[in-house]
């Protein structure tokens, strides 16, 4: 045990009489922790707000989706709805009221669209995303206006142009002004402002309250289309919701083909993307984990290098009584003190850098990656450190004490 | 002829066994390597009687097999024939782990080229032995204190080996050799790499130790070094002359 803890001692000294080179060594375990840890927490971090986000959406929620897409995951942007637009929908007005009076075990059956549009009050006029909805939807999204009212079920049937904006929409076009009753150009068309939905934050880069609300009965005839794009449904009873999602397919298969719609629910969605995102981690945790690969060769590099420099030292040692275990222990702990101190450094960087991006996108560190980090830096300082300890060990002494 | 030395060895051996017995046998030692198909002998048939309190010069010219006598000797090496009898065991029985066991705490070596460790003090130099032989951090760093303090370089122990001049890194080296009370003490041209001033200084220390009862074996090729030992050994390709 002295001997191990002089031999540790011994480490230290000679890896500070070369910092430069030390710290160098170490540079490649760290980037590889660092990388690591920051991939998979912004990995998880994400999984995290979009299944928070579907999860917002209740466990009650039905998905009707224009073409078949069973088990294929959605490709729509995070919050918005999952797979809209990939195919063209047939989806019509006729199919929600059919829906909604016909089923029942379904509470609300809601339209939905996603169009881009420019949006103008007074001088200001914003590019953004319009979004086609029910009168539902506050209570659905459990987002309610922070000030006015949301369109009610009589002005989306009359198909009235009227608009709720949303937080930041209003911030930049009226400041301090109130928007309640004003108008603003749409589409050359001018909308009655409302209400303004409350703050829901950004996801990431994106503003989610960058975007304005329209009945989807106006959004058909503004952006003049015949279709709309996809179908949000809320049952009864989230205990009912397989019940739920076979009444809707038999009301839709009256009018419709199998291939032209799916309806999903939120757990089939999260799973969906839970698994895409896990996959998607893992995939880059593993070409993080190459450059910790590469820091070990580079670790094994320079413990050769520093064998061959200090053979005249292994030399004298062995005179004065080391033995070849000894020698092995003493270099194999170079290489671990190099590694393991690599691997501390990388952990603090990589949570701290989680940290510190935590104001931008959602990161979750989690445990596992860090702890898994820590212990392959330990195995990459033996691994790559057992080949040159062993050169060393294996030395002849007196060769080595003449080498020059 | 050649078994000859090697029995009366044995009965020598014997007869002293209850007297003077020695530290350190040789009996019938050669060592051989083998370049390409040449077989190159550089020690045939060397029989050695080291006792307690001898001082011996090895003498012989450069190439005579003198540094591979003093390695076999200090168990660094091994013969590839005879036997190496020290203090009472057959050193080819033993085991690496052994050897390495005999080197730290029963013989010293001092070398022409001191061989310090650079990046150390002086005191963790002479401190190296007592760790391999697993003395407790206080107790080491006392025992090679005084060591140095021996040799008067008590104003040196927390410095470098490149802040100190020739003879007192050769002394820190006769420190460290000498920190862990070895039975023999071997030295390779001890004054070899430096001025002749300081290579006599460094010889009345071997002559001082030798008189507090230290066995010594000094290697060199030089004869008025040599002259210090009370016994000289001639050594010339390989053979004892």
């Amino acid at each position: 045990m002295e001997k191990l803890f002089e031999t540790f001692k011994l480490a230290i000294i000679t890896l500070k009489a070369n910092k430069l080179r030390s710290s160098l060594t170490m540079l490649g375990i760290i980037i590889g922790v660092t990388s690591v840890i920051l991939l998979v927490s912004i990995g998880s971090g994400l999984k995290g707000y979009i299944t928070g986000q579907l999860e917002g959406l209740g466990s009650n929620s039905l998905f009707v989706m224009p073409g078949n897409l069973e088990i294929k995951p959605g490709g729509g942007g995070a919050g918005g709805t999952p797979g809209a637009g990939m195919t063209a929908s047939k989806f019509t007005l006729n199919h929600i009221r059919e829906l909604s009076q016909r089923a029942t075990t379904l509470q609300a059956v809601m339209g939905y669209s996603e169009n881009n549009g420019t949006v103008s009050y007074g001088g200001e006029s914003e590019t953004l995303q319009v979004a086609g909805v029910s009168y539902e939807y506050p209570q659905v999204r459990n987002q309610y206006p922070s000030q006015g009212t949301f369109f009610n079920v009589s002005q989306q049937e009359a198909g009235k142009k009227v608009t709720v904006l949303g937080a930041t929409v209003a911030e930049k076009l009226f400041g301090n002004e109130d928007p309640i009753g004003k108008k603003v150009t749409l589409s050359d068309n001018k909308f009655t402002v409302l209400g303004v939905l409350e703050k829901k934050g950004a996801f990431g880069s994106v503003d989610m309250d960058n975007q304005v609300f329209i009945p989807f009965t106006t959004a058909l005839t503004t952006f003049d289309m015949d279709k709309v794009q996809s179908i949000w449904i809320q049952a009864k009873d989230s205990t009912q919701i397989t019940q739920a999602k076979e009444e809707t397919e038999k009301i839709l298969l009256r009018t419709l083909k199998e291939d032209d719609f799916s309806v999903l629910d939120t757990g089939s969605i999260l799973s969906v993307i839970s698994q895409v995102l896990g996959v998607l981690t893992l995939a880059l945790a593993g070409i993080a984990a190459i450059s910790l690969i590469v820091g070990g060769i580079g670790i094994m590099n320079i413990m050769l290098v520093s064998v061959t420099e200090r053979t005249r030292e292994i030399g004298l040692r062995k005179a004065v009584g080391a033995t070849p275990k000894i020698i092995l222990t003493q270099f194999l702990i170079e290489s671990i003190v190099l590694s393991v101190s690599g691997g501390i450094i990388g952990i603090i960087f990589g949570v701290g850098g989680s940290l510190a991006m935590k104001r931008f996108i959602p990161t979750g560190i989690s445990l596992w990656s860090v702890l898994l980090a820590f212990s392959v830096s330990v195995i990459i300082g033996v691994v790559f450190g057992v080949l040159p300890a062993g050169r060393a060990a294996k030395l002849n002494p007196i060769q080595a004490l003449r080498y020059e | 002829m050649k078994g000859q030395p090697s029995s009366s060895a044995k009965k020598r051996n014997k007869i002293r066994m209850t007297t003077n017995m020695p530290i350190l046998e040789l009996q019938n030692v050669g060592k051989a390597y083998q370049i390409d198909s040449q077989k190159l002998e550089v020690l045939k048939g060397i029989n050695l009687e080291i006792k307690k309190g001898e001082f011996i010069a090895i003498m012989g010219p450069s190439g005579s097999g003198k540094s591979t006598l003093m390695n076999i000797i200090g168990c660094l090496d091994t013969p590839t024939s005879g036997k190496v009898i020290f203090e009472n065991r057959d050193v080819s029985q033993l085991s690496e782990g052994d050897l390495a066991q005999i080197r730290n705490q029963k013989v010293g070596f001092v070398f022409q080229t001191f061989n310090l460790i650079p990046r150390t003090t002086a005191l963790a130099n002479v401190e190296l032995p007592l760790i391999y032989k697993g003395i407790k951090t206080e107790e080491r760093e006392k025992q090679a204190k005084e060591v140095l303090e021996k040799f008067g370089l008590s104003q040196r122990i927390y410095h470098f080996p490149s802040q100190l001049s020739g003879g007192e890194q050769q002394r820190v080296a006769i420190a460290r050799a000498l920190v862990t009370q070895p039975i023999i003490i071997l030295a390779d041209e001890p004054t070899g790499n430096v001025d002749s001033k300081t290579g006599e200084e460094i010889i009345k220390i071997f002559q001082d130790l030798n008189k507090t009862g230290n066995t010594i074996i000094l290697v060199t090729h030089d004869k008025d070094i040599a002259n210090h030992a009370k016994k000289i050994i001639k050594l010339y390709d390989g053979e004892i002359v």
